[in-house]
């Protein structure tokens, strides 16, 4: 069953069209990777899921309802997460307030008048971020201000953010761009392991094909503003149309 | 028709004044990224510099004529101004007469050079700061430059006459073929509005025609970018700061025959400044600048007996006070990034 | 050893309970011991405590709060004309009116963040002042400002027979009762109006220290680091914001109020915009978005305030008769234009000097010269944070 349904989805900034009659589904409980070369429309699309921009034209449903018009936050609340390029994190937070806003959204909603509350008594919230960190192997640093974290333990302390929240979907922008190899790998096994335990259906952007392909169960290929392909791992690899796509053959 | 063309005529004064003020803040915050608290404090320096200049023409050898007494009996002390003796008695008093204009010749360079060091000396090094902290030392030097004016000039506004032959009004109902004594207006009014869309056609000329103007306004709309090209973008900002500074040093300048210089007069015109540059579009030249002419007359045509009579009747008198705000709210609640402004502009 | 203090929250509390009560006492020596001032330590204290919970923590930067807290004086001055001298309806209605008029304001300047945001309130406090000043002249007696008369109704008072005006009580305890004693050659005054400050500024105190503790002071201060995310994180950020607005829109107007309770009347230059950057400096200068910083910041410039107004070119000749003539007079007169009345002017002097030195404000700079002076004792771990009075703990 797809979570993730996107029809025709057009969008264009002036004259120059970035979406074009975009369609996509994404499995249940499948990790889907979008890929494509540069500037053929990937994050847009992203962005289109997140509420950040508002397509043109077209659908995007999750879960059955239409996610256009929705603010970010409404979206989010909906289930769908977002791990960024660049990480968002708090950065003047400790590693560990980082952690126990997404367990208050989660559990409070968008928002919610509790001046009097203590946070240090909520003892099912701190139990959750606790485990969240041991789940990113992040638990030695949560005394830590997030701004002097590495950029690897930044991503990381985001992926723990978005899962704090229970996502139905999570949405991947390069998660493992600047990345050292060894790194890459384990940020590999950690999604994989991710999936495997809490079943998120995942929604990968990624330029390593090595990522790509030990990852991705679906594939599709976006090209300018386009998708021209979208089909499992195995066909993939030697189809015409993306070789065209990422070469330029054509011409 | 006639009442209606009169507070137009009125509000251009004010409106010219905002205009001038907006533009500067515009230009800065558009090149520097950087909201100047200090500009209205920069247009009541200019102000001052008339006052100041009136002091040192008027600088008088003080001699007694024992031919004529005061009532008491002492004799009659006469002042003979320096500029008189030196140019003799016509030059000399034609000189004092006409020393708001003369003042321009002097302000200019002074309030360039105070725009550099203020952008060298302070503004320079809160570029990387948070916006929070810019706005807080521009607004401590403005608290400083307003209370160093009155420490040296004190409170009381002070008297500054425009030159003989523009004092008075003129009927300029007449000039356009309307009835006599329809449309009394002052001729120093029309002489600012002139002088004030002479320099925002300088202003827009410079940015428009000249290769630095071409550099300054690709750094208005991408700062990085053109840093990267390898021009020097920070000296051309600086340079830039500097003419902002002259813009409303010198709308300062004229401003005072229509208005006496007193030391609070900056921060006044700077927060009705304010909200024309948000009306107008935060980051938009041509938008200060309308907004500016727009807010001025609205100001002027609020202040009618008619007008003020219609909101009187509901309990609201002296509504010219606070028009241009409530205008800003309905703009502001309606048209979010203001009449011309772009998206992306102060949103982070 | 100053972070210490700050992370034991109820020992911070018991200090600051007892330096409050014992005001009159630890003051007295400075000169501050008298009513008139140790009040306004209190009421500016509560003023930029409130101002902090929007500033130091969503990092909004308002320039209109002095509007509420005229709108609180104008209120309380109103509920003694028609109501009762009973200074609790007044606080009431001054915390009522001026929430509300922050309601209206704050919806329409979230709308913007930045820089636009301390724009409008700038424009907005200029709008309050020119309301209170000119065209309401009806509501708030205009330039004269709102007194008190003797034809006011006061329909709980009873009849006034003294044929003089009544003062401000708590339940017929006057506001302006002092209780003078001697004590080691000085006269300590313990008055009633600063107990009753006091109070209300411990109230405020601890609230605030609830709202620093709380997940929604966390998700104030997560909105100061990065919007954006939070956004992404599923929370509605402008109801926040709103709710922050309006609170310390609150506190300005208990602060105001409180002006009324201690001198029974209301002017508009209460609003000004220099008395709306002067409860910004007061916040920053102790130390935006830490919980004693502001009270601190306020009892710091009130303080100076105090001693710099008094001070004349005479009290300059006294100190620096020691030195030569010529040079006694050059340093008398330049030192003259920053004392007496021009107070205003080393108040800006010092604005940039904070913002350029010590963007981090007083408590800040003790922190880092305290914690110079212990990595100096003890070589200590320097990967262990400096917590900031707001870090949240894991449960133990």
């Amino acid at each position: 069953m797809s979570i993730l349904e996107v029809q025709n989805v057009n969008k264009s900034f002036g004259g120059l069209k970035a979406l074009h009659n975009v369609n996509l589904s994404v499995e249940e409980g499948t990790i889907h990777a979008i890929i494509g070369p540069n500037g053929a429309g990937k994050s847009t699309l992203l962005n289109c899921f997140i509420g950040k921009l508002i397509p043109d034209t077209g659908t995007v449903t999750f879960g059955g309802k239409s996610l256009l018009g929705m603010k970010p936050h409404e979206i989010n609340q909906t289930g769908v997460s977002r791990v960024f390029q660049t990480p968002e994190i708090f950065a003047d937070l400790t590693v560990y307030e980082n952690v126990l806003i997404p367990c208050f959204a989660k559990r409070d909603g968008s928002f919610c008048l509790n001046p009097l509350k203590f946070v240090k008594r909520e003892a099912d919230i701190h139990d959750k971020a606790q485990h969240m960190l041991e789940d990113v192997n992040m638990a030695d640093k949560r005394h830590m201000t997030a701004s002097s974290l590495s950029r690897g333990d930044k991503r990381r302390l985001e992926m723990a953010m978005c899962l704090a929240q229970d996502p139905k979907l999570l949405l991947l922008d390069e998660p493992t761009a600047g990345m050292a190899r060894a790194d890459t790998n384990n940020t590999i096994e950690l999604l994989r392991e991710i999936q495997g335990k809490r079943h998120i259906t995942m929604a990968v952007i990624e330029h390593d094909m090595h990522v790509v392909f030990s990852l991705a169960e679906k594939i599709s290929v976006l090209a300018q503003g386009t998708v021209i392909v979208e089909d499992l791992p195995e066909n993939i690899k030697g189809h015409p149309k993306v070789q065209e796509a990422y070469l330029g053959g054509a011409h | 028709m006639d009442a209606i063309l009169l507070q137009i005529l009125n509000g251009l004064d004010k409106g010219s004044a905002y205009a001038l003020i907006a533009l500067g803040l515009t230009l800065i915050f558009g090149t520097l990224g950087v909201v100047n608290f200090a500009h209205g404090a920069l247009f009541m320096i200019g102000a001052f510099c008339v006052v100041t200049l009136q002091r040192i023409l008027n600088l008088s050898t003080v001699t007694l004529d024992p031919t004529k007494t005061d009532f008491l009996g002492n004799p009659l002390t006469i002042k003979t101004p320096y500029i008189v003796s030196w140019f003799g008695e016509s030059m000399g008093a034609s000189i004092i007469n006409w020393s708001v204009p003369l003042a321009l010749i002097v302000t200019l360079p002074i309030m360039l050079l105070f725009g550099f060091i203020m952008e060298r000396g302070l503004i320079k090094h809160f570029y990387k700061r948070p916006h929070a902290d810019q706005i807080l030392v521009t607004f401590g030097l403005a608290i400083v430059l307003q209370e160093i004016i009155k420490a040296f000039y004190g409170a009381n506004p002070i008297p500054t006459p425009a030159p003989e032959v523009f004092r008075g009004s003129f009927d300029f109902g007449v000039l356009i073929g309307m009835a006599e004594n329809a449309v009394i207006y002052p001729y120093w009014r029309l002489v600012y509005f002139a002088f004030s869309a002479l320099v925002i056609a300088s202003v827009f000329a410079f940015l428009q025609f000249t290769t630095f103007g071409m550099v300054v306004r690709a750094g208005m709309a991408d700062r990085e970018t053109v840093g990267l090209l390898g021009i020097n973008i920070d000296k051309r900002f600086t340079i830039m700061f500097g003419v902002a500074a002259a813009v409303a040093g010198l709308a300062g300048v004229m401003y005072t025959p229509i208005n006496s210089p007193n030391y609070h007069m900056g921060m006044d015109f700077l927060v009705l400044s304010f909200v024309v540059v948000v009306v107008g579009g935060m980051g938009s030249l041509s938008g200060a600048v309308l907004s500016g002419f727009m807010l001025g007359i609205l100001e002027s045509f609020a202040s009618m007996n008619e007008v003020k009579g219609f909101f009187e009747a509901l309990y609201l008198p002296s509504i010219d006070q606070i028009i241009i705000y409530l205008v800003a709210i309905i703009i502001l609640l309606t048209r979010p990034r203001g009449l011309m402004g772009r998206a992306g502009v102060m949103e982070e | 050893m100053i972070s210490k203090f700050q992370n034991n929250d109820r020992l911070l509390m018991l200090l600051f309970i007892i330096a409050v009560l014992a005001g009159p006492i630890i003051l007295a020596p400075f000169g501050a011991g008298y009513p008139d001032l140790l009040q306004r330590f209190c009421i500016f204290g509560i003023f930029a405590i409130g101002f902090n919970i929007l500033f130091g923590l969503t990092g909004y930067l308002s320039f209109g709060h002095a509007a509420f807290l005229g709108v609180g004086s104008y209120s309380a001055v109103w509920m003694f004309k028609l109501l009762t001298m009973n200074v609790i309806p007044g606080l009431i209605l001054a915390v009522i009116v001026s929430g509300l008029f922050a309601l209206v304001i704050g919806f329409i300047s979230l709308r913007r963040s930045g820089i636009y945001f301390s724009i409008l309130t700038l424009a907005f406090a200029q709008m309050s002042f020119s309301l209170a000043y000119s065209v309401l002249t009806p509501i708030t007696n205009g330039e004269t400002g709102l007194q008190l008369t003797l034809q006011d109704p006061r329909v709980l008072d009873g009849v006034n027979t003294t044929g003089s005006l009544p003062s401000t009580n708590l339940f017929g305890l006057a506001m302006n009762a002092t209780q003078k004693v001697e004590f080691l050659g000085m006269t300590l005054q313990f008055n009633a109006g600063y107990y009753f400050c006091g109070l209300v500024l411990i109230l405020a105190f601890y609230l605030s220290m609830r709202i620093f503790r709380s997940p929604f002071g966390l998700m104030l201060r997560a909105i100061k680091t990065n919007q954006n995310r939070l956004n992404y994180t599923g929370v509605n950020t402008r109801p926040y914001t709103l709710a922050a607005f309006v609170i310390s829109g609150m506190y300005a107007g208990v602060a105001g109020g409180l002006m009324a309770c201690t001198d029974p009347l209301a002017g508009a230059e209460r609003m000004q915009w220099t008395a709306s950057g002067e409860v910004v400096l007061m916040t920053i200068l102790g130390g935006a978005g830490t919980l004693l910083g502001p009270v601190i910041g306020a009892g710091f410039i009130k303080y100076f305030e105090n001693i710099f107004s008094k001070i004349n070119d005479n009290v300059l000749h006294g100190w620096f008769s020691f030195m030569p003539d010529g040079l006694e007079d050059i340093i008398v007169g330049i030192l003259y234009y920053f004392v007496g009345k021009g107070w205003l002017l080393t108040l800006g002097l010092l604005f940039m000097m904070v913002v350029i030195f010590l963007p981090g404000g007083l408590i800040q700079g003790l922190t880092h010269i305290v914690e110079r002076f212990q990595s100096k004792d003890k070589k200590q771990d320097a990967s262990v944070p400096s917590d900031t009075d707001n870090a949240v703990k894991p449960a133990e």
